[in-house]
């Protein structure tokens, strides 16, 4: 796996809870830069929860949770998207009222330091010729794309991508999963929650399986549909 | 190339303004009630700057009064016992009502109709307060207070100007720069704003600022161009709800808007609202009715759905 020393994300003992239900019990882990790092485990696990707690949706109860080498589990998410950190919605999250383009923009003037070409994203999401088209007239799938799009447009080097493959054809799965490839290759590291464990094998070399808020498993898929414990946790025992 | 771009987005902007400033100076002329101008003026500016809170962040302000009545009574206080220049004392009136913003800005943390109640019940306290009998002799209590010494209605007819001037030039800005822009992103989606890096809370509470800003200086202008008011007179729930609805039927999001909603509107309670009231309540009424069901956009949206595009 990974070595500690190139790590960019760490997570180590972190805990969330709702009221009396623990929804991330003493999770650790660590993601490297240009690695693709599959987060997978049956609903009410906890994945989207540790999506939320590396974005600052939510903040850890304890445990800490650093990039490169900070600690950030008291950053707003602002701030987090301007050091790095970015990430899809499992439904997605545009601005309805604004053009596809102008969604990419403000993302790339806000988000990020760099000059972002606007173009070059439109490109790579297939969404460049729905460039001035309000984004609330866009599919389902269409604005998930844009909301990888607006992430993207901050030049992450941090990349939460949450369940991106429901809903899409053999043919969009594929291209979705030449994108995400495409970009480990640039080195961005990506975290990718999804149920669809083809797609997933393709993409990550390391999954991790969440059970009821605990780490239950880390290394190849293959490996994990042989480990019991993961056996029990998404078929019963 | 980008000198081009920046004059070309600053143009509505400043035709509004010189359509607003050639409007008002010539208006007396040609209509003797310059008070009756004068308040209409006040209401375009309350509605503007409600506009800048409600157009741009979704939130709806009912206690926006009491920026008005805060403005109104710390300019009045100014000039009662600072003895500076009156224009001073309405900048003060401004500061005031920011200063109170800032105190009221943990409400920016309610959303929805808990934001609008809250900020009722933060107008209401501040009416009480200020209207209470063992304030009389710092506030007047019940009994207002009188400044008429500095009464001057041409003078203060032109600082009004001078407000709605800034109010729609503050609107125009929201509307055309990039700040404006991640306004709009914030107000469809927060978190997605918030993960396209921009400073959610900060620029909500700039805009809360500035509206506050803009209803203080509203009040002190109001108040010198009064000079005896009562608590009443300028913490009136009914300022609020003027302001609401008027921004409601022109269009809020919009710098136009709130402009063409509160002519039109304030024209027809002065026609008929004094000398026959029912009438008014009625029409009044009945638009509200008519608004929420067919046009929720307001009546620029005529326009808008049209296609053609609404500055």
């Amino acid at each position: 796996m990974s070595s500690e020393a190139q790590a960019l994300l760490r997570l180590s003992g972190v805990r969330k809870h709702f009221g009396g239900l623990v929804v991330l019990n003493d999770v650790g882990f660590s993601v490297a830069p240009g690695e693709i790092v599959g987060l997978v485990g049956p609903n009410g696990s906890g994945k989207t929860t540790a999506i939320n707690v590396i974005s600052g949706l939510f903040r850890a109860d304890a445990g800490l949770v650093s990039f490169a080498g900070q600690d950030i589990n008291r950053l707003p998410m602002f701030r987090r998207a301007q050091l790095g950190i970015n990430r899809s919605f499992q439904v997605p999250k545009v601005f309805r009222d604004m053009t596809v383009r102008e969604n990419i923009e403000v993302a790339a003037h806000c988000g990020s330091k760099r000059n972002t070409d606007v173009d070059a994203i439109l490109d790579d999401l297939d969404l460049a010729a729905l460039a001035e088209k309000p984004a609330g007239s866009l599919t389902v799938n269409q604005q998930k794309l844009l909301d990888l799009g607006r992430a993207l447009a901050t030049g992450p080097k941090l990349l939460l991508v949450d369940e991106i493959g429901a809903g899409l054809n053999p043919a969009e799965l594929n291209g979705i999963a030449a994108l995400l490839q495409n970009l480990a290759a640039r080195g961005i590291a990506l975290i990718v929650v999804e149920h669809l464990l083809d797609f997933l094998n393709r993409i990550t070399a390391r999954v991790i399986v969440l059970g009821a808020g605990r780490m239950l498993f880390e290394g190849s898929l293959d490996a994990a549909s042989r480990d019991p414990e993961v056996v029990a946790a998404f078929f019963g025992s | 190339m980008p000198d081009d771009s920046l004059l070309h987005k600053l143009r509505p902007g400043a035709l509004v303004l010189a359509l607003l400033a050639a409007g008002f100076l010539l208006l007396p002329h040609m209509y003797g009630n310059q008070s009756l101008l004068f308040t209409l003026m006040t209401f375009i500016v309350l509605t503007q700057g409600l506009n800048l809170l409600y157009g741009f962040t979704g939130y709806l302000p009912f206690g926006y009064v009491g920026f008005f009545g805060c403005g109104a009574y710390a300019t009045s206080l100014l000039v009662l016992h600072a003895h500076l220049p009156v224009l001073a004392c309405v900048a003060g009136g401004g500061l005031a009502a920011v200063l109170m913003a800032l105190v009221l800005g943990p409400l920016l943390r309610l959303s929805g109709a808990y934001f609008s109640i809250a900020s009722l019940a933060a107008s209401q306290i501040l009416y009480f307060v200020v209207s209470n009998t063992n304030l009389a002799d710092i506030t007047g209590g019940p009994y207002g207070l009188k400044i008429e010494r500095v009464f001057a209605p041409d003078a203060s007819y032109l600082a009004m100007l001078a407000v709605l001037l800034l109010t729609s030039g503050l609107a125009a800005y929201f509307r055309s720069s990039r700040f404006g822009m991640e306004l709009r992103a914030m107000k469809q989606d927060p978190t997605s704003a918030a993960m396209a890096g921009i400073d959610v809370v900060r620029e909500r509470l700039i805009v809360w600022l500035v509206s506050a800003l803009v209803a203080g200086l509203a009040g002190g202008v109001y108040a010198w161009n009064l000079s005896v008011f009562y608590p009443d007179a300028v913490f009136t729930l009914q300022i609020s709800v003027f302001a609401i609805v008027f921004a409601l039927f022109g269009g809020v999001g919009t710098v136009i808007g709130p402009i063409v909603g509160a002519a039109v509107l304030y024209t027809l309670y002065s026609a008929i609202g004094i000398s026959s009231p029912q009438y008014f309540q009625l029409i009044y009424g009945a638009l509200i009715v008519l608004l929420v069901l067919f046009l929720p956009g307001g009546i620029l949206s005529l326009f808008t759905r049209r296609g053609i595009r609404v500055f």
